[in-house]
């Protein structure tokens, strides 16, 4: 019975979104009377993987064949179902990303069970099993009751606040056999900018729009993102004008991100922009139009040109050091 | 080769969202629709393939009568066939059931449809529908050829992409910039209209979850200025009064 809660590791370390999963489901298996049980694919050391302990968890199952070294969603969805049955488990947690939306997508229909991604709170009790998950990318809530005897929700960075104790938890390994279905893709090769911080993971990103004026220019922005130890992004403009890569194109229609902190350079601020930011906690716009719709969205507001902006913010977090 | 993109009949990305009836309903006031943004990218790039190696494209909505008007255009843009599953859809396994159900009687090599729609943001449907249907799924597909019985394509993963080989048949989620949206023709527009719209009744699905109620994010607060030539007290202030440095 006990909660399932999947982890995503980034070089053989649980992702900090993921312990942020382990706490929610750790939260939620309280509720149930229950323990919570964690679930980890692909290479990692067992000290790494104890530590979801500290987040509540008091058991890992840790599969880590070579046939699972490439996120495959197909094979990992069958070990995270095979995992669901072992453990009995009526209540199965991840956190909100691409791969674990296409595990929980399969893992949902191999079991029949209702699936919820997007969570933003603990569950509702008082009344059945409600969630509140975001909808309309970001621009409202739904609330929605769960009715399926087994629950898949998918949560969403932020949804709750993970704190460290000093649990630990045992590591077991745990390799079911999988179907040879899973494997009939071929994977040619991979493109992978190696050392960038995540975006989704990020806990400050700096982002730049047009105002940017073009990809020759972006060195003031890296340097505060460097001095901030921040992720970059950009608008969709910049993405489809190929000033930056795809992967940094945040907003409706890219990647949906929810860091602390978030500086918008040169953005004005279209909704479809906003829709990918307004998870943010905390929101800076720096722009030379006063009318630029971000700062109706922001926290915090420069009106001015970025690169005399961007420098003095760059030099005041070095010497705050 | 036998394609079915599904499509989404969504609010416009630019939409202001609000409801009524005591937050039960979308307030569909002054609201336009479109079809979703990656399913339009879906829908383009199944266009591309018929046009390089023939074939057919059924263009499937589970919605209401309000749909019509998107699949009238994804017609004019190139569709052939058209089924519209007659119901209010809410959640994505009984929206993926209704997928399945359709593509089991088509028996389609290639099943498109958008990453995730743009109310509900799940990205489920694609992965739903495959298990399904027992075939494999993919998503987020930003690049796709096909040569034979092999699909060649490319996902975006976690700070890079993925080139794979699959052989058909598959669910693929898509998004840009596996093709360019198209706008109709006069001429598609025209031959739409006589284009067979095929309604169908839901098949019957399991009550998993449903919707009891919408709210709205709490309003922001106003935006604190800070004068550019004192640009360093920013750094200050996130670190004080924020606390997010």
């Amino acid at each position: 019975m006990s909660v399932l809660i999947f982890v995503e590791l980034d070089n053989g370390s649980i992702k900090k979104t993921s312990l942020e999963a382990v706490a929610y489901g750790a939260a939620v298996a309280q509720t149930q009377s229950t323990t919570a049980t964690v679930l980890a694919i692909g290479n990692a050391d067992s000290n790494e993987l104890a530590k979801a302990g500290a987040y509540g968890a008091s058991k890992v199952l840790h599969a880590n064949e070579a046939a699972l070294s490439n996120e495959n969603a197909m094979a990992y969805a069958s070990v995270l179902a095979a995992a669901v049955q072992q453990e009995s488990s009526k209540i199965v947690i991840l956190p909100k990303s691409g791969l674990s939306d296409a595990m929980g997508a399969r893992v949902a229909a191999k079991l029949g069970a209702s699936i919820v991604s997007g969570v933003t709170e603990l569950p509702d009790l008082s009344n059945g099993f409600q969630v509140k998950r975001s909808i309309y990318t970001g621009k409202a809530f739904a609330t929605v009751e769960v009715k399926g005897d087994i629950k898949i929700l998918g949560i969403k960075k932020n949804a709750i606040e993970a704190q460290e104790g000093s649990g630990t938890a045992t590591v077991e390994s745990f390799n079911p056999s999988l179907p040879d279905g899973d494997f009939t893709a071929k994977v040619i090769n991979q493109e992978k900018a190696s050392g960038e911080l995540s975006l989704t993971e990020a806990d400050i990103i700096v982002s730049g729009g047009r105002g940017m004026k073009g990809p020759e220019h972006w060195q003031p922005l890296l340097d505060l993102a460097e001095a901030l130890g921040a992720a970059t992004g950009c608008s969709k403009p910049v993405s489809d004008l190929d000033w930056r890569p795809h992967h940094e194109h945040i907003g409706q229609t890219g990647i949906k991100v929810a860091p602390n902190l978030y500086i918008a350079c040169g953005i004005s601020g279209a909704i479809q922009h906003l829709a990918g930011v307004n998870s943010s906690k905390v929101i800076v716009a720096i722009n030379k139009d006063p009318e630029a719709p971000f700062f109706k969205a922001a926290d915090y507001g420069i009106v001015g040109d970025v690169f005399d902006v961007l420098p003095r913010l760059t030099k005041a977090v070095k010497e705050s050091k | 080769m036998k394609i079915l993109v599904c499509i989404t009949n969504v609010p416009d990305t630019s939409a202001k969202i609000s409801f009524t009836d005591n937050n039960t309903k979308l307030n569909k006031a002054g609201v336009q629709y479109m079809i979703g943004p990656y399913d339009d990218y879906a829908l383009a790039r199944a266009v591309e393939l018929k046009e390089k190696s023939g074939g057919s494209i059924t263009v499937l909505n589970v919605g209401e009568a309000d749909s019509d008007p998107q699949i009238r255009k994804a017609l004019a843009i190139g569709a052939d066939d058209a089924i519209r599953v007659n119901c209010d859809p809410q959640d994505s396994y009984f929206t993926a059931a209704q997928i399945a159900a359709v593509a089991k009687e088509g028996n389609y090599d290639l099943i498109l449809m958008g990453r995730e729609s743009i109310d509900f943001n799940s990205g489920v449907v694609h992965g739903l529908v495959g298990e399904m249907l027992g075939i494999p799924s993919f998503s987020p597909v930003m690049k796709l050829d096909i040569e034979g019985n092999i699909a060649k394509f490319a996902r975006e993963i976690e700070g890079g992409k993925e080139h794979l080989e699959a052989p058909l048949p598959l669910v693929l989620g898509c998004q840009e910039p596996i093709a360019e949206w198209k706008i109709p023709n006069m001429r598609g527009i025209m031959t739409a209209r006589t284009k067979p719209l095929k309604v169908v009744e839901p098949v019957e699905v399991n009550d998993l979850a449903s919707l009891t109620a919408y709210s709205l994010p709490a309003p922001k607060g106003a935006c604190k200025m800070i004068p550019a030539d004192q640009a360093e007290t920013l750094i200050s202030l996130l670190k004080t009064e924020a606390k997010v440095l």
